[in-house]
């Protein structure tokens, strides 16, 4: 096996005095999709946000490619680095604004405006993410679906090589998580992109993800990592979310799908 | 921002620079002894001895360079605050600044300052005052390293609010004398006599400026909250301390020299928010170009209407800015 691309060891992190995440510890090669999964406040975004240092960790380390993210430069890590946040505020700022933020990791120092190539990727990645009629809306007034497309659009053209995502498909109906999901598959697959994400949804996490992190509430650290149909199972369901649940193959993937048991 | 974009930015900067224009000309103008604009170009640059000459470089344009100076600075200051505490009701008085330098200036001019220290009293103790509201505010604002935006708020309306308390206590007890000269510096007007003070605040707004615009694209990062622009490569809080200090002192020297002229910080960026965007860019620019034409032009009405009397420009700022903000808001079918 080759070094990993994103390895994390020894991860303690928390808030302040308040241990969140005891001891977190996986790797990720590269072009992976990784979804980290667990019950409510069981630290999921968390761990997503210490990964790259918006929560200092308590102990262990982080590195990409050999790289200690807490060390790495500023302006190197947005280059490399982006991440798509599950809210984002409504704001009163343009789709075409927001998305060309974007680029401001690659700016050079002296830089004011957007360069060719700057409106170039902005158009693409907002015409990748079906939002480009959308460019002169204000994020106030256009869905929160909408919303999340642009920050995935966003997220994009930042050009980095690991993306990190928060629940990006919360408060979307059926056809937009699959939207979603299918563009981030397509990411990775065009661009080698690496891409550790947060999810609720057990299905959508198995269905998508190279490999899946269980997270424990009670231990507060990994109950099992590895791939969708060595770590969602109905032991494992139940000894960290305690419910029944009922597992069987999807007929189109064959990957797991949850059903819940009902008590009648 | 595409090339659609850039025009637009010229054409805004471009109408907002005419417009600023002509309210400079027209100050010059206008006054007791009405002036052409060639009788302006004769005396500025031909005949520098003659009355004219006199009234132009002696009266009228140090008096239009303040308005300049200190109607950008305060729009300036407004804007980047605006920005930092993203919100919109936020403007430089809002931090406390003000009540400091008018408490500054009460306590002189009750302690006799400026019978002993000249005119330079007003301006120095009203720097005093607000410079000692901004490290306060500062100081208490910054826990852990950081500056904390809300409790930043808090203690700046705070410290307004006792410090206009403790100024109403002063103007009862003061002498009939010094409560017209309190009341008059407190209101705002432009007629400073100091020539070095003028080119101090003009200095001192465009370097304001100039940093503003430096910082523009953090502060649109900024906006989208702090986690977001950390991951855009922002050093937000070193950003947020460069530009808390930079707002405070623009305001500090737009109060120490012309007193508290209310509402051009709060109403322009507004204004210039629903004209050029919410791009910092061309936002920091346009507000200080249309803080500069508004206040020039709120100054030629002070000087005028009851001539040759005057009145206090922080009172037609106020009604002014106050009546038309309300009716464009009242035609605006769009929430802000």
């Amino acid at each position: 096996m080759t070094d990993p691309f994103l390895d994390i060891a020894a991860l303690w992190s928390g808030y302040g005095s308040q241990v969140v995440l005891r001891d977190i510890t996986f790797s990720v090669q590269k072009g992976e999709i990784v979804t980290i999964i667990g019950p409510n406040g069981c630290g999921k975004t968390t761990l997503l946000k210490t990964l790259p240092g918006l929560i200092p960790a308590l102990a262990g380390r982080v590195t990409m490619q050999g790289q200690d993210l807490s060390t790495m430069p500023r302006p190197l890590r947005a280059q490399t680095i982006a991440m798509v946040m599950q809210t984002l505020e409504s704001i009163h700022m343009t789709v075409e604004e927001y998305v060309l933020l974007g680029r401001l990791p690659h700016f050079t120092a002296w830089q004011f405006l957007e360069n060719q190539t700057d409106r170039q990727l902005a158009e693409s990645f907002m015409t990748f993410t079906h939002i480009d009629h959308l460019r002169r809306s204000p994020l106030s007034c256009i869905s929160s679906g909408e919303r999340q497309l642009a920050g995935i659009a966003k997220a994009l053209v930042q050009e980095p090589i690991l993306l990190l995502m928060d629940e990006p498909t919360s408060h979307l109906d059926i056809s937009h998580q699959a939207q979603i999901m299918n563009r981030v598959k397509t990411m990775k697959d065009r661009y080698g992109l690496t891409v550790v994400m947060v999810q609720h949804d057990l299905n959508l996490a198995s269905e998508y993800s190279d490999k899946v992190l269980l997270l424990d509430k009670q231990t507060q650290t990994v109950f099992k990592y590895g791939t969708p149909d060595t770590v969602i199972n109905r032991d494992n369901i139940r000894a960290v979310y305690h419910t029944d649940v009922v597992v069987a193959s999807n007929p189109h993937s064959g990957r797991p799908g949850i059903f819940i048991k009902t008590d009648l | 921002m595409n090339d659609h974009g850039t025009k637009r930015w010229i054409l805004i900067i471009g109408s907002l620079s005419i417009l600023l224009m002509v309210c400079a000309l027209l100050a010059l103008r206008l006054g007791s002894t009405r002036l052409s604009t060639a009788q302006i170009f004769e005396a500025l640059f031909h005949d520098r001895d003659s009355v004219t000459a006199s009234i132009i470089l002696g009266i009228r344009l140090p008096r239009v360079i303040l308005a300049i100076a200190v109607g950008g600075a305060l729009s300036v200051a407004g804007t980047l605050l605006q920005g930092l505490f993203r919100n919109p009701l936020v403007e430089p008085y809002t931090l406390g600044i003000s009540g400091g330098a008018s408490l500054g200036v009460c306590m002189a001019i009750l302690m006799g300052l400026p019978a002993l220290m000249g005119v330079t009293a007003y301006p120095l103790a009203g720097f005093a005052g607000a410079g000692i509201v901004i490290v306060l505010v500062y100081g208490l604002g910054l826990r852990t390293g950081r500056l904390q935006p809300n409790t930043m708020l808090l203690i700046g309306v705070m410290i307004s609010f006792v410090s206009s308390s403790l100024v109403m206590l002063l103007m009862a007890v003061s002498e009939q004398d010094d409560l017209s000269n309190i009341v008059f510096w407190i209101m705002g007007s432009l007629d400073e006599p100091s020539p070095v003070l003028i080119r101090l605040v003009l200095a001192g707004s465009i370097t304001g400026l100039i940093i503003a615009l430096f910082h523009s694209l953090a502060l649109n990062a900024m906006v989208l909250g702090d986690d977001e622009a950390a991951l855009l490569g922002i050093h937000t809080a070193r950003a947020r301390k460069i530009l808390f200090v930079t707002a405070s002192l623009l305001t500090g020297l737009s109060v120490s020299a012309g007193g508290i002229i209310m509402f051009v910080g709060l109403i322009v960026p507004h204004f210039m928010r629903m004209v050029a965007g919410s791009d910092h860019r061309i936002l920091i620019i346009s507000s200080f170009l249309a803080g500069a034409g508004f206040l020039t032009f709120c100054d030629i009405v002070a000087r005028m209407v009851i001539a040759p009397l005057e009145l206090p420009v922080g009172v037609i700022t106020g009604i002014i800015g106050g009546v038309v903000f309300i009716y464009v808001l009242s035609q605006k079918k769009v929430a802000l």
